[in-house]
Order: C-alpha cells, then sequence, then structure tokens
C-alpha cells in the first residue's frame, strides 16, 4: 500500500523589542549578522547571504573568495511587513533549480515590538532528496552538532556585542 | 518510533513493544507526528495501522524544524543587540 506524506509545514515565530522596519532590515540586509555560517554550499568559508531588495531578486551566499552561490530567489519584497523566499535547497543543503519550496517570513508590530512569524512549506517536494538526508543528520558530524556549535557562539558574541 | 515505521506499516501494538514507554504513550506520540503530518494511519478491522513515508521526510522536516528554531533565536538577538546600540547612540 502506498501512501502520500504531506509533511506539515514547518511554522516558527519569535518578538523581538524592535520596530516593525528594523526587524524586517536585520532579516533582509543583516541577514549575515545572524544566519550560521555553517550552513554554505560553496567549498570557501562563509562570508554572508545576501537576498536582493525587490520581487524577482536573487537570495545567494557570497563566500570569502567571492564566489556566489543560488540559494533561491526572492518571491515576494513587502518591507516593512512580509517577506517571501523560494528556497530552493535540498536536503543536503545543495542547490536545485528544479526543487521550489516556500519561505514566508511575516513582522506584525505588537506592543512595543514586533512579531516575527516563519513558514517553510511544499516540504513534501523534498521527498525524492530526503532519503539521503538521514545519513546526514544522523552522522556525528551531522546539523545538531553544529547548530549546537552555531548557538553558542552567537550567545557569545551577543554578549561582546552588549559588553 | 519514526525508525520502527521505517520498514513498512504496523499497528500500535507492535510500534509499542520493546520501547520503555506505555501503549498509551505510544498512542499520544503517533497522534503528534499524525498532527505533523509525518505519519498516516488506517483501520484495517479492530487495529489502527500506522505508516512512515520511504523517503524520509520526517527527517528532513525536524531538520529544518531545528535550523529555523536556532536561526531565528540567532536573528532575534541581532535585532535586539542592534536596536539597543541603536537606542543608546541616541
Amino acid at each position: 500500500m502506498s501512501t502520500q506524506i504531506r509533511p506539515a509545514p514547518v511554522r516558527k515565530s519569535t518578538f523581538v523589542n524592535a520596530p516593525q522596519d528594523r526587524a524586517f532590515d536585520v532579516f533582509t540586509a543583516g541577514i549575515g549578522r545572524w544566519w550560521p555560517k555553517s550552513h554554505k554550499i560553496g567549498p570557501a568559508d562563509l562570508d554572508r547571504p545576501i537576498i536582493e531588495p525587490h520581487e524577482g531578486g536573487r537570495w545567494y551566499e557570497l563566500d570569502v573568495d567571492g564566489t556566489e552561490c543560488e540559494l533561491g530567489k526572492v518571491a515576494a519584497w513587502e518591507p516593512p511587513s512580509r517577506l517571501v523566499l523560494i528556497w530552493q535547497l535540498t536536503p543536503e543543503f545543495t542547490y536545485d533549480a528544479n526543487l521550489i519550496t516556500e519561505v514566508e517570513v511575516t513582522f506584525t508590530p505588537e506592543g512595543d515590538g514586533t512579531r516575527v512569524d516563519l513558514e517553510h512549506r511544499d516540504l513534501e517536494r523534498m521527498g525524492d532528496k530526503a532519503e539521503t538526508m538521514r545519513e546526514t543528520v544522523s552522522g556525528p558530524g551531522g546539523w545538531p552538532a553544529l547548530l549546537e556549535l552555531f548557538a553558542a557562539e552567537s550567545a557569545k558574541q551577543t554578549k561582546g556585542d552588549m559588553a | 518510533m519514526l525508525e520502527k515505521l521505517r520498514d513498512g506499516p504496523r499497528p500500535v501494538g507492535e510500534i509499542a513493544r520493546g520501547l520503555p514507554v506505555t501503549r498509551p504513550a505510544v498512542s499520544q506520540h503517533l497522534k503528534v507526528l499524525k498532527d505533523a503530518g509525518l505519519v498516516t494511519d488506517h483501520s484495517e478491522g479492530t487495529r489502527r495501522i500506522y505508516c512512515i513515508d520511504p523517503k524520509g521526510l520526517g527527517a528532513m522536516r525536524a531538520w529544518l524544524d531545528q535550523f529555523w528554531e536556532s536561526a531565528l533565536d540567532a536573528f532575534a538577538l541581532a535585532v535586539e543587540a542592534e536596536h539597543s546600540k541603536k537606542k543608546e547612540g541616541k
């Protein structure tokens, strides 16, 4: 028996003590300040990801050696309230022009700050690529380990900024 | 639990066997997985049969869930670090 599986979208929310336009600005122009350096495609170290500030723009990574690697496209550019990125990365973190999944991010004023809601959807389209990912995820050098390193590092940096 | 379902559809009792948790706990966990769209179920007589996709979408979704969780946390820290710096500057 074959059953079609449609994973629910990944939904995440956070609240920031900053105005809507600043939150949008840090998410887009300032993406290099929060995107995990370990999440890159090219062989060289990651300088920063870049989101071109218009609909239809490129979303790519710029490496320290000047190489540019595509990550996807900008499907909606509506500052300061909404952004839709086309995420064209496979579960192995490689670019696939045929893979279209959407990441929608909305910025909503709330009290003295901004609520940020993120939804990554169309995940079933990754199905054919997902099998190999299981190995990547479960290995000792897999993403969970890298993410822990990243969390520790960003906490350190934040403390440094505040000092 | 997803490991157990990897090889094919299973009834609850068989999934629970060998796991160090009660059967109601297993059912509860399966409900969570079902709500997340990671397993499906159907009836065969009195039994409820659970299936997982053979393509590993569950692992992929779990990875993205963790990725965006960490990324948004880092984003929030970056926003607030910048915002407090700006305020001090004024």
